[in-house]
């Protein structure tokens, strides 16, 4: 199939079980899936800057998709969402403009693949050592249930400690979230891990919630599932402001996007619905492997200059 | 934090199971007659846009992405309601 605007060549079939998978992934784990989506668009012959706009406006549709199924099982800090939207924007306006940059410097391309590939294998580094050791602790300390078919929404993290000394930063305005269960965290707290979410999300593309989701349980302290689902929350509203910022400068091929939403549609609910058999670290410990798959992509196209 | 939930038990599974093959086929008929019907009237309109009219080309990406989110939620929402009343 043609599509005009990037001027490129892509089977309709490919984008489709794209968004379907990463609609799972993302309805799963709370991530926009750019560390899949914009390698896969890129191994298909899209240029870096396209692959990032155009995955953020996929995402935009996703993310309704899996936002409203998240709502619907309680899953989502509407308070929360709205205030990380303001640094996210923010984040992903400065980030977005460093595109820019790199795209008049020529060296685009080589210099996203390099940030990607590090960022994505120090994520899956930390969060495979934190939920090991969450998950050791917990056999050690409790036998399991035995309780047949149950699953449970149980959320301890290794890391906590630090996350509790971060909510006793007492830097003016304090606020509360009862919807996630922290009694007071300082604004700018919030406000600069959301920045640094929305810096990713516009220099990577996606919508940066293989960093945000983590950032969300680890420093802000919110429990996985709701992490999950605020952060998709969020992502609406932060991936739409990045699709019309990354659209003006010509980034974005509507069309790819809109035939990749086809398939996540529904690859989203299957993927909201499915975390309700799932404790929180061990979602955390499955979301694992897929920065390195990103990663893996990257070093392949980067090195061989091959399509996949 | 320890809401439990009662897993779904090997019958509901296999119902749910045939639930979703099936909406996938409808699913993938509506699909492919959106992509030959909107798609193709789409193409031209949106390129040129892009070409001459830049900010409303964006404004269209939003409207189009969430327009189309909403569109396909409720398909697929509307697909399992009518499956799974059959089912039962």
């Amino acid at each position: 199939m043609f599509f005009p605007i990037s001027n490129s060549h892509i089977s309709p079939v490919y984008l489709v079980v794209i968004g379907f998978f990463i609609g799972i992934l993302g309805g799963f784990f709370g991530v926009g899936g750019s560390f899949i989506a914009g390698p896969a668009l890129r191994a298909v012959g899209l240029d870096w800057n396209f692959a990032v706009g155009t995955d953020l406006a996929h995402i935009v549709g996703k993310s309704v998709v899996a936002a409203k199924r998240h709502r619907a099982l309680g899953n989502v800090d509407l308070k929360l969402g709205l205030i990380m939207a303001i640094g996210t924007m923010g984040g992903a306006e400065v980030g977005a403009q460093l595109i820019q940059m790199l795209k008049r410097a020529g060296n685009v391309n080589f210099v996203v693949s390099v940030v990607s590939i590090a960022i994505y294998a120090s994520i899956s580094s930390f969060m495979i050592w934190e939920a090991w050791r969450t998950l050791h602790y917990q056999k050690k300390r409790r036998p399991r249930s035995k309780v047949p078919g149950t699953a449970a929404k149980q959320d301890e993290s290794s890391f906590s400690h630090r996350t509790q000394a971060i909510q006793r930063l007492k830097i003016w305005p304090m606020i509360s979230l009862p919807a996630s269960g922290v009694k007071a965290i300082s604004l700018w707290v919030i406000l600069l891990v959301s920045f640094i979410g929305g810096l990713f999300s516009g220099f990577l593309g996606g919508g940066a919630g293989y960093i945000r989701m983590p950032m969300l349980v680890y420093v802000l302290g919110i429990p996985t599932h709701l992490a999950v689902g605020t952060d998709l929350f969020e992502i609406i509203i932060s991936a739409s402001y990045g699709t019309f910022s990354h659209a003006v400068k010509g980034n974005v091929d509507i069309l790819i996007a809109l035939v990749m939403h086809t398939g996540a549609a529904i690859g989203a609910q299957i993927g909201a619905i499915s975390t309700q058999y799932f404790a929180g670290p061990k979602i955390r410990m499955a979301f694992v492997p897929l920065p390195l798959i990103g990663a893996a992509i990257v070093i392949y196209t980067l090195v061989t200059g091959h399509k996949l | 934090m320890g809401m439990a939930r009662v897993a779904p038990t090997k019958k509901e599974k296999t119902k749910t199971l045939q639930a979703f093959l099936v909406e996938l086929a409808i699913y993938g008929v509506f699909v492919t007659g959106y992509f030959f019907l909107v798609l193709h009237y789409l193409a031209g309109w949106l390129q040129d846009l892009h070409l001459h009219h830049v900010k409303l080309y964006a404004s269209m990406t939003i409207v189009l992405i969430i327009g189309q989110a909403v569109f396909l939620e409720s398909v697929t929402t509307w697909l399992l309601r009518l499956l799974r009343g059959r089912a039962e």
